[in-house]
């Protein structure tokens, strides 16, 4: 039995409990969860970008910044700065470049703005960002794996660039980090209901086990919060969440991202601020 | 002789007076129990701590203190302070199934928390 099954069985049978005493007073309470990171000395939080790889379907460097800015917005008191998107994945291939190594998949970096491993500022960013569409897309396409993405990640631990980053921002919080959005197939039993009709007539419902291949997504985020102030990184969580659909389901790759990314939601928002679990305790006299 | 005497007579006054102490403390106690309630229904969980704490002080057998602090503490989120004063209620009344519950509901919130730490 999991720790969850076991709070819920304790639950109902507290429930039962207090009906029966009457000198006991079920309450309403709201544990405090406090956040994994001390946020005070932020004000304000900057989601820059992510290194993206995976589905081309899905501009998941896009999608994500767009995504944990309106959830910030709305679940948190840090102030939530509007900037260009950071495309992450040609910075990175610059500075592996300017390091004298090969960039991803042994790929030439799509043009490069002067200066290497400068961080770009708000104005250059939109003149990367909006070429991004297609430039972005053809990089994105050559991350498939994780694999591809670690010779990449080495920006995360370029302290001075983040720092020049925090410094055009006012020393904000940077939240960075990768996401992998991969189509994945997986073949193997599944159980499903069936109707059939018996002998004399009679429609029922039996369980029947199917061999199916079915398809589906992996979203592989990895947030990695940066100080803004100092350019190094205070911490870090990766998380891995899949979907499967029957053969006959087509679900768009795009609503499959967001169905993945609901799951993984209220444990980043616990990362910056306080959550609070609501449940019921017995009070005695 | 004489101080022997004296000893066994006080011996005797202890021990006739002191359940009647230790049942004035609780009377006393319980008291504090039963508006800490209240307050804690009307959302004043300081106060209801505050309360609570008397109370456990006042009689340190006493489970319901000790079960009703530790939802308090629990609520504002102390939760070490919780733990000991769960446990602590269950040292007094271990087959309690009350306390019990309430306890194992918080462990399930502790122990989340103690992943995300160590995470």
């Amino acid at each position: 039995m999991t720790a969850r099954t076991a709070a819920v069985v304790a639950s109902l049978a507290l429930a039962l409990t207090v009906s029966a005493c009457n000198d006991v007073y079920e309450v309403p309470i709201e544990t405090p969860i406090q956040p994994k990171m001390d946020v005070s000395p932020f004000q304000r939080v900057l989601i820059a970008g992510f290194l993206a790889g995976g589905s081309e379907d899905v501009d998941a460097n896009l999608e994500t910044v767009r995504l944990l800015r309106s959830q910030l917005r709305s679940k948190s008191q840090l102030k939530v700065i509007d900037a260009d998107v950071l495309p992450l994945l040609e910075l990175a291939n610059e500075q592996r470049t300017d390091k004298g190594e090969t960039s991803a998949n042994g790929a030439s970096p799509a043009t490069s703005p002067a200066g290497g491993p400068t961080p770009t500022p708000a104005s250059n960013t939109t003149a990367q960002a909006q070429p991004k569409g297609k430039s972005n897309d053809v990089q994105q396409s050559r991350i498939k794996d994780e694999k591809d993405l670690q010779p990449l990640e080495g920006i995360f631990a370029n302290v001075d660039f983040w720092k020049k980053i925090g410094e055009e921002y006012q020393n904000p919080l940077i939240v960075t980090g990768s996401v992998l959005f991969t189509a994945h197939a997986r073949s193997g039993f599944v159980q499903r209901e069936q109707e059939v009709i018996d002998q004399l007539g009679r429609r029922r419902v039996v369980p029947v086990r199917t061999y199916m291949e079915r398809k589906g997504f992996i979203l592989q985020p990895k947030f990695i919060f940066i100080d803004g102030r100092t350019g190094t990184t205070i911490y870090s969580e990766g998380y891995k969440e899949e979907v499967l659909y029957s053969p006959q389901q087509t679900t768009p790759a795009l609503s499959s991202y967001f169905e993945l990314m609901d799951r993984l939601v209220p444990s980043f928002l616990s990362t910056l601020s306080t959550q609070k679990i609501k449940g019921s305790r017995v009070l005695m006299k | 002789m004489h101080l022997r005497q004296i000893l066994a007579a006080a011996l005797l006054v202890v021990s006739v007076s002191a359940p009647a102490v230790a049942k004035d403390a609780r009377d006393v106690a319980k008291k504090h129990v039963e508006f800490g309630i209240t307050v804690a229904q009307k959302g004043l969980w300081r106060e209801a701590i505050y309360r609570w704490e008397q109370a456990a002080k006042i009689d340190p057998n006493y489970p319901a203190a000790f079960n009703n602090l530790a939802i308090a503490y629990e609520h504002e989120g102390q939760f070490e302070k919780a733990r000991k004063a769960y446990e602590r209620a269950l040292e007094l009344e271990p087959d309690n199934q009350l306390i019990r519950q309430n306890y194992e509901l918080f462990k399930e919130i502790n122990d989340r928390t103690n992943r995300r730490g160590s995470r």
